[in-house]
């Protein structure tokens, strides 16, 4: 029974990718190796709050890190991302994306105009 | 977040996901029924899809395809196979070539799609299956350009849109 596992990894992943420096920090690494230090120059925050990042997502196993004497060589792991369960995730964000702009759709005025009007108010969801 | 569940099973290729949504079934079943309102929900807004034949009755082909931010184009079409509206839609999605024809080497992934009548609205069933684990892969390369970078940079929209 994987299926407990696979959620925990998906929660690790969504975690990992739910903050917009991981995000433009994943896609560098993605398109090549870079170090942590290279890595730091990018953004207006402490090495140190660069390392931390770079520690989430090596944790969700979005990314390897190897060191070459002093620096700390990191490298989006294609493996992770490829791996089956990750790529039903991909899917599931591009569903995610469908389905909130359905929802956009059916709120919006010209869409509940022609309509009954809508009885849930979707944003007190959250 | 309209998205109730989602539903991973690794050794199908399968997934499932229940989406609730505050309108009625007919509203719903509506945006797939017209391919104005069907292409504002496609692609995602970097990527958008315009729909070029589109016919809901079984044996029918639709084509669309998806501009990327460089202007290029992205062909896929549908072969429906079954039609209950507004209730379920059942139909196979490929992809085809820049005169939207079907590319033949290219996985085809099996649809369901069910909308059922629930208190204040709609929940809707989307099931997605692919024959393999090679053609999940094929998908994202082809399909969803730039595969993991992309799906990191929908991941933007659907935070900002939660």
């Amino acid at each position: 029974m994987t299926e407990g596992t696979n959620e925990d990894r998906a929660d690790a992943l969504f975690h990992a990718l739910a903050d917009r420096t991981r995000r433009d920090i994943m896609r560098r690494v993605l398109a090549g190796e870079h170090s942590v230090s290279a890595l730091a120059q990018h953004y207006d925050m402490s090495f140190a709050a660069v390392q931390k990042h770079v520690a989430v997502l090596e944790r969700a196993g979005l990314i390897t890190k190897r060191r070459v004497g002093r620096e700390a060589l990191a490298t989006g792991d294609i493996d992770t991302v490829r791996s089956v369960g990750s790529m039903l995730t991909e899917i599931e964000q591009v569903w995610r994306g469908r389905i909130a702009r359905m929802d956009d759709l059916l709120a919006s005025p010209s869409e509940s105009g022609s309509s009954s009007p809508s009885p849930i108010d979707t944003t007190k969801e959250h | 977040m309209p998205v109730t569940g989602v539903q991973k099973d690794i050794d199908t290729r399968t997934l499932t996901i229940t989406a609730e949504f505050a309108a009625p079934v007919e509203q719903v079943w509506g945006i797939y029924a017209d391919p104005r309102k069907l292409e504002q929900v496609w692609g995602p807004p970097t990527y958008p899809a315009t729909f070029v034949e589109h016919s809901l009755t079984p044996g029918a082909r639709v084509t669309y395809y998806m501009t990327s931010p460089e202007g290029e184009k992205h062909g896929g079409w549908w072969e429906i196979a079954e039609v209950d509206a507004p209730h379920s839609l059942r139909f196979r999605d490929g992809f085809a070539d820049a005169d939207l024809s079907p590319v033949d080497t290219a996985p085809v992934s099996e649809n369901v799609y069910r909308f059922e009548a629930i208190d204040g609205g709609t929940r809707a069933v989307y099931t997605s299956t692919y024959a393999t684990a090679e053609a999940l892969q094929q998908v994202l390369d082809m399909g969803m350009e730039e595969g993991a970078t992309l799906s990191i940079n929908q991941i933007d929209g659907f935070l900002a849109a939660a």
